[in-house]
């Protein structure tokens, strides 16, 4: 199959996370919205794996996933801490710092 | 045959990484091993041992120019250890170890500025009563993995180390900034913003990283240079990964549109934490920069030299315009930060020319702005800092000590002469010049005006005004944040008085391997 398809589709991806990262209000979301985007640039380094003819972008698909993994833990546990303290997860309720 | 894939590593290059991330390991056994009333000089003491170890190593690596994994004779790119890596990681060494003193500050709040148990609800009856305890050591750990990301950082030859470098400095950070003691939900809410926007931006430099691998074929930053020339894969691929690369490098560095994060994350975050953030990160960010634009890109400079030139000037004139509307100490000292980003980022476009400069400038900055955050952390209402700036007013009649130091520092970063500011700025506009960016200097003059402005003010408020009744006290500090200051100070003074000694080393020391 032709792997543009592939690329097509991860560009579709990053841009529905990049859309969802600015207008969704839910931390939570947001943060989903933020690894459907790293998933995007996961499958553009495999497609260009593929058409490369190099593993690189295999092996640097794990990497990413690996960090995206730590990152998860960081963030759930300041949107936790937040939600905790304010029993809201919103992004606009996060608004103390407005000067 | 077996020649040919025999790997052979270069441990003495990599030792001052190695030094602060076992460190950081031990660090974290420390914790679990040690009662809690030792810990706090026994995690001080492993930080600043193991970043002043950091720094004899990158001493001792000094002249070396070279990769430190090689297969079979020919070097790879994961982690390059030459000229400006070396000056660059030592700076962040000796900058760190100024920050993990200012972190070890307990005698001006008491317990210190963090908070003991960070999973106790902010404002509830528990945290009140946790406030009286000392606060949690873990900080030093964290701020050691985050170190070692930075170094990292500014030694990395291909864009996935990078990236993991990248995430290694930030993870840690994003905690950082959430474990104040005081005002719990503000610090709380800089962390989740920090964090959020942080992610976004990796995102981008993921989805720009897989671009240029499949225009180049690798991610090796001296491939992609090569790249830069003969591809035949389509242009519009080196553009959208060059376009997504330079965002989350840039967010990093605080420059102008993507900035929004820095006011409100230094505001929020512990002070010392920002200091750290405004010193170290900024030395990593523009390090990292500074190697992607002279190693990776510059062969196709003519594409991105429009773009970064159009940022460069919003992020010197915006810093410095919305530097001069701030009321608050710590929201003007980062949209300070701001407009020097857009200074040093004169550097960066100005690519070999004015590397040592730009270094230099890193190194200048860094020690004044760790000094001043310290200064901002002495000044007190109650157990609160004071960063509202109409609560300055005459603190020159009430503690003309302080008062003395934070002019010095604000003369600094206004940049007059006799002070690290002016010599910094001096020696990279000079450097910018040579390499034809008349129109970049002179709108970096214009923004220097500009930003003296808010910073004099200071000065004619701490001297000119009277004290009111209730102005607040600064607390005398213990030897930790007393050294900060004093070295802070003190590197401000020598740096602009006899500055050669660092101009010579940085001069020696400005050339990347493969350029």
């Amino acid at each position: 199959m032709n792997p543009e398809y592939y690329l097509i589709l991860a560009a579709a991806l990053f841009c529905i996370g990049a859309v969802g990262v600015l207008v969704r209000r839910n931390s939570i979301v947001v943060f989903m919205c933020v690894e459907l985007m790293l998933n995007a640039g996961n499958l553009t380094l495999v497609t260009f794996a593929r058409t490369t003819g190099t593993v690189d972008g295999q092996v640097m698909a794990f990497f990413v996933m690996a960090v995206a993994a730590a990152e998860v833990v960081v963030g759930l546990a300041i949107i936790m801490s937040i939600y905790r303290s304010r029993r809201s997860a919103s992004v606009d309720d996060a608004n103390l710092l407005k000067a | 045959m077996s020649e040919s894939t025999e790997l052979t590593i270069d441990w003495a290059g990599l030792a001052p990484m190695v030094i602060v991330f076992v460190a950081a390991f031990a660090g974290l056994l420390v914790e679990a091993a040690v009662p809690k009333a030792r810990r706090l000089p026994v995690q001080v003491a492993l930080a600043v041992a193991a970043l002043a170890g950091a720094f004899v190593a990158v001493v001792l690596n000094a002249d070396k120019s070279g990769a430190v994994f090689n297969l079979g004779g020919t070097g790879l790119g994961s982690v390059i250890v030459d000229g400006p890596g070396l000056f660059l990681q030592g700076t962040i060494a000796i900058l760190s170890i100024i920050a993990v003193l200012l972190l070890a500050e307990r005698r001006t709040v008491r317990g210190g500025d963090f908070v003991a148990e960070a999973a106790v609800v902010a404002d509830s009856a528990a945290d009140v009563e946790q406030r009286r305890e000392d606060g949690a050591t873990e900080i030093f750990p964290l701020t050691l993995f985050a170190v070692t990301g930075m170094m990292m950082f500014v030694t990395a030859g291909d864009l996935l180390t990078m990236f993991v470098a990248l995430e290694m400095l930030s993870l840690p950070l994003y905690l950082l900034c959430g474990l104040a003691k005081r005002r719990r939900l503000i610090s709380q809410e800089a962390a989740l913003k920090y964090f959020l926007l942080g992610a976004f931006a990796s995102a981008f430099y993921v989805y720009g990283m897989a671009m240029l691998y499949g225009f180049a074929g690798t991610v090796d930053l001296a491939g992609i240079n090569q790249a830069g020339v003969s591809s035949g894969q389509p242009r519009m691929l080196l553009y959208i990964g060059v376009a997504m690369i330079a965002v989350a490098l840039l967010f990093k560095a605080a420059a102008v549109p993507f900035h929004m994060w820095t006011p409100d994350v230094y505001t929020g975050a512990p002070t010392p934490v920002t200091a750290l953030m405004a010193a170290c990160v900024k030395v990593a960010a523009f390090g990292g920069l500074l190697r992607v634009f002279n190693t990776g890109l510059s062969s196709s400079a003519w594409d991105w030299h429009l773009i970064l030139t159009v940022i460069a000037v919003a992020t010197m004139i915006g810093g410095a315009i919305f530097a001069v509307t701030q009321r608050n100490i710590k929201r003007l000292l980062a949209y300070s930060s701001i407009a020097n980003a857009g200074y040093l980022l004169i550097g960066v476009i100005a690519l070999g020319e004015a590397v040592g400069q730009t270094m230099f400038y890193l190194a200048a900055y860094g020690f004044t702005v760790i000094a001043a955050f310290a200064v901002v952390s002495l000044v007190r209402d109650g157990d609160e800092e004071a960063t509202h700036l109409a609560r300055w007013a005459g603190l020159g009649k009430n503690s003309p000590g302080t008062a003395v130091v934070f002019t010095i520092l604000m003369l600094a970063l206004a940049g007059l002469p006799f002070t690290s500011g002016f010599t910094a700025k001096f020696s990279l506009f000079s450097a910018a010049l040579q390499a034809d960016e008349l129109g970049l200097v002179i709108v970096g003059v214009v923004s220097s005006a500009i930003l003296a402005f808010p910073y004099l003010r200071v000065v004619v408020l701490l001297w000119l005004n009277e004290p009111a009744p209730d102005a607040p006290t600064v607390n005398l500090p213990s030897p930790m944040a007393g050294t900060v200051v004093a070295a802070g100070v003190a590197a401000t003074l020598i740096l602009g008085i006899a500055p050669g000694f660092l101009l010579d080393i940085v001069d020696q020391a400005s050339t990347f391997l493969n350029t």
